[in-house]
């Protein structure tokens, strides 16, 4: 089980942060000690992967190819086809839209393993403006073919994934943040590609959400406990494949889901679980996330609450839908 | 251990293997018109075009052994220019990596064949490629995956020349001199049409040795249907070392097929059975007179 956090002592200045993209690198790093085959590429984007350290170390496994992320994934491609497991490792605005046609292509077409780390995903380059945030990479990567879709919920998820992401067959879009992230796991558990995790078993609704919506979502229910509501949380850290069983079963026992993730409504993790419930069990659903719109200009924490993404939002949201 | 292709090829005089290789590539020619006839239309101009280059590649040049097509030490191909799978795929077959029977399916049903190569259906088949411009970045990661697995095969990527207005082209080609690639091969078929016209009609790029020796590769410029030039040019490269190497292949689309030579109307068109006629005999009449020179 996670930490004992609540809605009702969560401060953000206070509360632990790790970064994703540090731990990706620590895992990364790692794996390349233990396996030959571990090659890094980075688009001019070394130092915010954090496969800097990596390329320093191992520069015969290690390469800054420039600002060109169709050739970044392109001869990641033809790497993996000679044997390798090559992780390429940019911005996700800039791979999810420019380079996805060697994405589909070159990698999923060709069922070929490259891992691709997607960093400053979401909203977590707020005041870099709409252009530096991907708010669509789950809608566009979940629906090609082939493709695995990893969205871990903080730091130390993010470390123990990459483990699975590298051994996991074909290629995949791990998703990661920018500035440290608040943390959620502080037990050191393993997770399974595709198997969600249950935080909170639940009575009146569940929400499923990910990445950094994890943690708000854990809040939420935390605080709507303090009204006598029980709400479970499911942490779905793989978008595609979709653990299908984890979505009837918590439809099932509480009948209600909201889904929370940083991507815009459609398409993403609560598309993903509508189609699995419109089909086997018809259940109400909200969905929270960006409203089918380009974010605003500011600090990312004031995004995410402006949008509703945080705990508050998230937690009004669950109560509207439950108390009708 | 089987033997490897073209690495434990019986000795032959120069003129013996530009013999062989000259009739290969007009049976290839010929190939390229019976598997688009059961297909029923497709790719000429572009497919005849490289015909010389691709025979002299999988008949002469490159490392191979079509009783084990994944083995790891093999040099690799990658079909930059797709829609000339018509003239991939009969290569392949004449290699011995499947029976040529298998090509009469082209296009059908759940056939491994079509337009584009699929290098999950096709053995020998080292990548899939359709679209234009993805090429190149994946024979450069080929090539650096071989320095990464100090392994010793070199990679060949053959791209049209409509090909390089895509931009993605360019990114591959910086960065390949960048990381001093030399075990990197590439061939431009310059044929100068695309699918809607001759190129110099559109924006598309020219002075084509020029601009590849100014983003750092050693350049070649060649008649691409002069047996010799291609098997030297292709057998010579690298031609410096720490440096990727470029043929710039002068080629005529259509080439041999009198009546689509040089045209845009036969980049995609329609085989039937008195096109396969007249390109036959047009093909078979100019290789017995080849034959009569020899």
């Amino acid at each position: 089980m996670s930490m004992q956090i609540s809605g009702l002592a969560f401060d953000p200045a206070t509360h632990p942060r790790r970064s994703t993209r540090v731990a990706f690198g620590e895992a990364l790093m790692e794996l390349a000690e233990r396996d030959l085959r571990i090659v890094a590429l980075a688009a001019d984007s070394a130092r915010l992967c954090c496969t800097w350290d990596f390329n320093e170390k191992h520069p015969d496994r290690g390469f800054n190819i420039g600002i060109a992320e169709q050739n970044l994934i392109g001869m990641a491609a033809g790497m993996a086809s000679c044997g390798l497991i090559p992780f390429a490792c940019s911005y996700a605005p800039f791979l999810q839209s420019r380079a996805i046609e060697q994405i589909r292509n070159d990698c999923a077409y060709t069922k070929l393993p490259v891992k691709i780390m997607a960093t400053a995903a979401g909203i977590q380059m707020g005041t870099a403006g709409s252009t530096h945030h991907a708010t669509e990479d789950l809608a566009i990567l979940r629906s090609i073919a082939n493709m695995t879709v990893v969205v871990p919920a903080d730091a130390h998820a993010t470390y123990k994934l990459t483990f699975k992401v590298a051994e996991w067959p074909g290629p995949v879009w791990l998703r990661t943040g920018r500035d440290p992230e608040f943390v959620v796991y502080t037990d050191g558990r393993d997770f399974e590609i595709g198997k969600a995790v249950v935080l909170r078993e639940g009575r009146d609704a569940t929400i499923i959400a990910c990445g950094n919506l994890v943690l708000h979502a854990l809040l939420a229910a935390d605080l709507l406990a303090q009204e006598g509501l029980r709400i479970g949380v499911i942490d779905m850290h793989t978008i595609k494949p979709l653990d299908r069983e984890a979505v009837l079963k918590a439809a099932r026992e509480t009948g209600r889901i909201v889904t929370a993730e940083e991507h815009n409504v459609i398409g993403g993790l609560g598309g993903a679980v509508a189609e699995v419930l419109a089909q086997e069990q018809p259940t109400p659903m909200r969905m929270i996330g960006l409203n089918d719109i380009f974010a605003s200009i500011g600090p990312t924490y004031d995004l995410m609450k402006k949008y509703g993404l945080t705990y508050e939002g998230v937690a009004d949201t669950v109560r509207k839908f439950v108390r009708g | 251990m089987p033997p490897i292709l073209n690495q434990d090829r019986p000795k032959e005089s120069r003129a013996e293997m530009l013999a062989r290789l000259e009739s290969q590539a007009s049976l290839i020619r010929q190939r390229i018109m019976t598997t688009l006839q059961a297909a029923g239309s497709g790719h000429v101009g572009g497919s005849m075009s490289c015909a010389d280059i691709i025979t002299a590649l999988y008949f002469q040049v490159l490392r191979m052994d079509p009783s084990d097509p994944r083995w790891p030490d093999r040099d690799r191909f990658v079909l930059s220019k797709g829609h000339a799978s018509a003239v991939l795929c009969p290569a392949l077959a004449e290699c011995g990596f499947f029976p040529r029977e298998l090509l009469d399916t082209f296009n059908q049903l759940d056939s491994p064949f079509s337009m584009h190569p699929d290098m999950l259906k096709i053995p020998g088949a080292d990548m899939s490629t359709g679209s234009l411009g993805h090429g190149l970045a994946i024979g450069l990661g080929m090539a650096m995956a071989a320095r990464v697995q100090k392994r010793l095969f070199r990679a060949f990527v053959l791209m049209g020349d409509g090909e390089l207005s895509e931009g993605s082209v360019w990114e591959s080609a910086m960065a390949a001199a960048f990381f001093k690639v030399d075990n990197l091969i590439a061939i431009i078929d310059r044929n100068q049409f695309g699918s809607d016209c001759a190129l110099s009609d559109l924006p598309s790029a020219n002075a084509l040795a020029e601009k590849w020796r100014a983003f750092g590769w050693s350049v070649r410029e060649i008649d691409g249907h002069d047996m010799g030039q291609v098997v030297d040019a292709l057998t010579e490269a690298p031609f410096e070392t720490g440096r990727p190497s470029m043929i710039v292949a002068n080629t005529v689309k259509g080439k041999g097929v009198p009546f689509a030579e040089a045209r845009f109307d036969w980049h995609y068109h329609v085989v039937d059975q008195d096109v396969v006629d007249r390109s036959l005999a047009a093909l078979r009449g100019a290789e017995s007179a080849k034959e009569e020179q020899r």
